[in-house]
């Protein structure tokens, strides 16, 4: 039976129409519109009474008038059709494929709001993922099923680090199916043609699929991207046993539209104007992460967003930070003096790396390590800010040896090639090679034992090569 | 009894978890109603004649305007009896595991229906009073071994008294009759199984005046800002600051006998890690694992907003329940903020006027009857025993910033404020609670209490070791501003005792396995200890030694090696103080220390 066809439009007001003297009409229904062209657009139902429902239209409302336009509902909800073959597509936002490629063959209609998972049935995640990275793998350690978003601003090269993560994340000693999916959010043409560039070079294109919405596409429509990207993500990982890594790019974009269609509802407006709900929103993205009982695969998510002024306690980031699992923050002042990545290391956090790294996971200094470069950094900073004010000479010489850390810290264990992939022996290694600059009896984060294994052949090694020149 | 007649309505409006529903005239406000057919769990929370608004605590996708909506006739309840300790429950008493069993599958789909109580357990039960005995509501009439530590008091429920005239011992499941009570208005079956109202307090004979500690293993709470038992505490801090941290510590090693933890609006994983982890650790009074003393409620955030503004009502009522029993229960519930957030959401779709930020106008007045519903208390029941809630509720406020309704409206209710400090949590120094800016008012009251077991000492520590932290607040600045050579040698030392006090006491490693938990007896050891170096060291500084001798001296490294001695081997710590004076007074100049000691 064909769904029943309405010309009963009577109110557009922003990415939302009203239609009157409704029936059977489900809350939340997909809903099909077309207008006098012939053109088709879909929608969702926001709110409904006896008499008439209100839609939110993913494409926006240019066009709509209100006497040919033809509104049907669909008895559904808005579905993801999915298929193992759906790796290595791209789709725009609306999840139609724009790859020239073939119609994907479902096999399942997947709903794309999914259902929370029961937190009984999560298990921890604790495997850790190397990236290549070392300010990642080394201080903010990334494991499956973790959410950590990378917060940056705009100019910085967030898009690079996530590709990099892309390209060389794997798991140690693991050869399981990996996956990317990635959804862009109202970025331009040229950041999504950079992704897409870089998977096909790097032939990393084969296992991922790709939902994008650019800038210039309809903004309510990036309310649904995400959600498809991350159905997809569940379909792969759950029933494909997949390691999945999500890449979402730019949460910014996706709040915006979510105001807008929040002030188009005339809803009373929270902080800056941003829905009540952003929070439960947003949660309801990134809770889809994680790890289940008894599932081979898993889905990490690595969110971009850029901090409005670099303002970290505007909501978006704020309320990010609140539900992710650490965040990854670039650094404005590292990346002036031209440091790839710019990964400010000190307000960067990944909470859930002490259940990833040790023994039988990386290596049983990683912890000792990571706590000692952390307080030596911190000191060596607070050290060179101390020379600002009072000059050089103010300085004690342990001071001037914590100071001189800190710029090699940067200069080479936060400094990387963007195509240099650190195994995470190499990223310790440089850690305490770099720990050889300070006085021994000055390291009171790392247990003995360790200084004698790791750091106390290389002291020597150093002697030995001082000798020779 | 005549049967009630059904109210059954229909649904005229959704909007998110908002549904209005008319022709339900009968129906009474907070009642739960059944919504569409797949049998949501609703909540009337607004009634306009016959038009009723409801939440419900399930998604509302798919449903259609037309629908029935039934009402139950009763408010949102909770069941308790035993079976309720090492549960998992979501945010209207869902055990989570029996959804998974339901749903078949590890998402919360829609219309599960599970009982919150195990029907089909026996559990034996063991009665205190004889038949003939007349007994009044409150009254205990046997007990249940619940888990290894939990005895479950089972009592005479709440509007019944009379004589008993049956009462046996036995294995009963929680629906079986265990006694027969007959009063003036006839005989009322009593069963393991009462159900309450979540919004309404349990009743209880009189209230008291927290004035007993209830100590933590974290030494800057225990000797800095304490809490007491039926006390209640904020902490609020940005994002990364340790909230859940702190949490989960005081969840874990609180001297409470009940712990009821209430996720609102967090993550998920970070629920999990709580139920795989307490029936690991081993809880210090009793050896066995915490689970055995624990309920767990999760309402993570992206489960139904209802339901999470309810799980706090449901983790409260569960509380009293246990607090009625004559036990000391601690209920942490993270975030606050959620919940408050989960308020402003429900009350925006009511179209409610909007009080400060969009929140509803009544988001004081709803904080503080939550936070009275903790205390201290003589309960019902003829034996006058005492229980008490302890509550303690994080508070995340966007940006960090205090200003906000949610923050400021938990600061006038609390009695405890630990706030923290996102630069503390920048220097790694855990639990990032700021000295400066935290405050307990019930710090002088237990400050009495310690002093009668610690000689008198204890407040005079505190006191020195709170004016040593403020000093070298003050120092620093002059430091920033001039450099360390503007300060005598004396403000040295304080400034190296502070940093002792900040690093070897307040710093506390929530992850290590001695140093997460500690005694009050460690406590006032290690603290004795290092304000003890301090005067000696300022004496003989008083004396002419060398600053720079005193900071070598091998002890300090010892003081900061304290917090790792095992609670077994405290005398290790006491011996530390005859070796301090011996190694000042060995850089003493001629003469020694005699006139000073």
């Amino acid at each position: 039976m064909l769904p029943k066809e309405y010309r009963t439009i009577s109110n557009l007001s922003g990415p939302l129409l009203l239609v009157e003297k409704t029936e059977n009409v489900r809350y939340d229904e997909l809903v099909e519109i077309e207008l006098a062209n012939g053109e088709h657009r879909r929608g969702r139902v926001l709110e409904i009474t006896r008499e008439r429902a209100l839609v939110q239209v993913f494409e926006g409302t240019t066009g709509i008038d209100v006497e040919s336009t033809k509104v049907r509902f669909m008895g559904k909800v808005l579905t993801l059709p999915v298929c193992k073959d759906i790796l290595g597509r791209i789709f725009n936002g609306r999840g139609e494929p724009i790859d020239d490629g073939a119609p994907v063959i479902p096999e399942k209609y997947l709903d794309v709001n999914g259902f929370p998972i029961n937190p009984y049935s999560r298990d921890y995640p604790s495997e850790f993922i190397q990236t290549g990275i070392s300010t990642i793998d080394g201080m903010n350690s990334m494991v499956r099923g973790q959410k950590l978003p990378i917060f940056s601003g705009s100019g910085m090269p967030h898009n690079r680090i996530a590709a990099q993560v892309a390209r060389q994340a794997t798991v140690l000693g693991g050869h399981e199916d990996f996956a990317v999916v990635f959804a862009a959010m109202g970025i331009t043409f040229e950041e999504a043609s950079f992704f897409m560039e870089d998977f096909r070079r790097t032939g990393a294109i084969e296992r991922t699929v790709m939902f994008v919405n650019l800038a210039d596409d309809p903004a309510i429509e990036r309310i649904t991207t995400p959600r498809l990207a991350l159905t997809c993500a569940e379909y792969l990982a759950f029933e494909k046993d997949y390691q999945v890594l999500v890449i979402l790019t730019d949460l910014t974009n996706y709040c915006e539209a979510l105001r807008e269609i929040s002030s188009a509802r005339k809803e009373v407006p929270g902080r800056r104007g941003y829905p009540g709900y952003l929070y439960t929103d947003l949660a309801t993205m990134y809770e889809r992460a994680g790890r289940i009982k008894g599932k081979k695969g898993s889905i990490t998510q690595f969110p971009i967003l850029t901090m409005p002024e670099d303002d970290k306690t505007h909501p978006i980031p704020d309320l990010t930070g609140y539900i992710t699992e650490g965040q990854i923050i670039l650094s404005r002042t590292l990346h002036r003096k031209g440091i790839y990545p710019p990964v400010d290391v000190m307000p960067s956090l990944s909470r859930l790396k002490d259940k990833g790294i040790g023994k039988g996971k990386t290596r049983e200094d990683h912890a000792d390590l990571m706590n000692q470069l952390f307080a030596a950094y911190a000191r060596g900073k607070e050290a060179k800010e101390l020379a600002t004010i009072l000059g050089e000479g103010a300085l004690s010489e342990e001071d001037k040896a914590f100071a001189h850390f800190s710029d090699r810290f940067e200069d080479s264990y936060v400094r990387q090639g963007e195509y240099e992939n650190r195994s995470i022996e190499e990223t310790l290694e440089l850690g305490w090679e770099l720990l050889t600059l300070i006085p021994v009896n000055e390291l009171k984060r790392v247990r003995d034992a360790f200084v004698e294994k790791y750091l106390l052949p290389k002291l020597s090694d150093n002697k030995q090569q001082e000798q020779q020149k | 009894m005549g049967m009630k007649e059904k109210i059954v309505g229909t649904i005229a409006k959704i909007s998110g978890p908002l549904v209005v529903a008319d022709g339900m005239s009968g129906a009474g406000m907070y009642d739960v109603v059944r919504v569409g057919d797949l049998g949501l769990v609703g909540e009337i929370i607004e009634l306009k004649e016959a038009t009723a608004s409801i939440q419900v605590y399930e998604e509302t996708s798919g449903l259609k305007p037309g629908e029935p909506v039934e009402s139950t006739g009763a408010p949102l309840s909770v069941e308790l009896g035993p079976g309720l300790i090492e549960q998992f429950y979501d945010g209207v008493q869902r055990p989570l595991n029996l959804i998974e069993k339901a749903a078949e599958s590890p998402y919360i789909t829609r219309g599960i229906n599970v009982p919150a109580i195990d029907r089909k357990k026996k559990w034996d039960f063991e009665p205190s009073v004889d038949e003939g005995f007349e007994v009044t509501e409150g009254d205990i009439l046997g007990f249940v071994q619940e888990t290894v530590i939990v005895r479950h008091a089972i009592s005479v429920p709440y509007g019944v008294s009379g004589k008993i005239k049956k009462i046996e011992k036995g294995s009963f499941s929680v629906e079986e009759t265990v006694a027969v009570i007959s009063g003036p208005d006839g005989d009322s079956k009593v069963t393991m199984l009462q159900k309450w109202p979540v919004r309404t307090p349990r009743p209880v004979f009189r209230r008291l005046a927290p004035n007993v500690p209830l100590t933590t293993g974290q030494r800057v709470v225990d000797t800095f800002f304490p809490l007491t038992r039926g006390g209640a505490a904020c902490v609020p801090g940005p994002f990364g600051s340790g909230k859940t941290v702190i949490q989960h510590q005081l969840a874990k090693w609180a001297d409470a006998e009940i712990v009821v933890y209430v996720g609102c609006g967090e993550r998920g994983n970070e629920m999990t890690d709580v139920l795989l982890e307490f029936p690991e650790l081993v809880d210090p009074k009793s050896g066995h694992p915490l689970m055995k003393r624990t309920v767990l409620i999760a309402n993570t955030s992206n489960m139904p907003v209802a339901a999470r503004e309810a799980s706090i009502y449901t983790g409260i009522t569960i509380a009293e329940y246990y607090r009625d029993m004559g036990y000391s229960v601690a209920l942490m519930a993270d975030s606050t903020s959620r919940w408050a957030e989960a308020l402003r959401e429900i009350s925006g779709r009511l179209e409610e006027m909007p009080g400060e930020e969009g929140y509803p106008a009544y988001l004081g007045t709803r904080l503080a009857s939550f936070y009275e519903r903790a205390g201290r208390a003589i309960c019902l029941g003829s034996d006058k025993r005492e229980g008490s809630i302890t509550a303690i509720g994080a508070v995340s406020p966007p940006g960090g910033d205090l200003s906000e309704p949610v923050s400021q409206n938990t600061l006038r209710v609390t009695k405890v404020f630990w706030g923290l400090d996102a630069n503390l949590a920048y220097q790694r120094h855990f639990p990032a609670i700021n000295w400066l800016l935290s405050y307990s008012l019930y710090a002088e009251k237990l400050g009495e209490y310690w002093d009668n077991l610690y000689d008198g000492e204890w407040s005079v520590l505190r006191t020195e070791a709170m004016s040593l932290l403020e000093d070298e607040d003050r120092l620093r600045e002059i430091v920033r501003l001039v450099g360390i050579d503007a300060l005598s040698r004396q403000e040295r030392m304080i400034l190296e005792t502070a940093k002792s006090l900040r690093e070897d006491f307040l710093h506390q490693n929530a992850f290590h396995e001695i140093d997460t938990y500690a005694s009050m007896d460690k406590q006032f050891r290690m603290l004795r200890n290092i304000v003890s170096f301090h005067h000696l060291c300022m004496d003989a500084i008083e004396r002419g030694t060398m600053i720079q001798d005193l900071f070598a001296l091998p002890v300090r490294e010892q003081i900061s090696r304290m917090r790792y001695e095992d609670e077994k081997e405290l005398d290790k710590i006491d011996a530390l103080l005859p070796q301090m004076k011996k190694e000042v007074e060995e850089l003493l100049p001629e003469g020694g220390m005699d006139d000073v000691a």
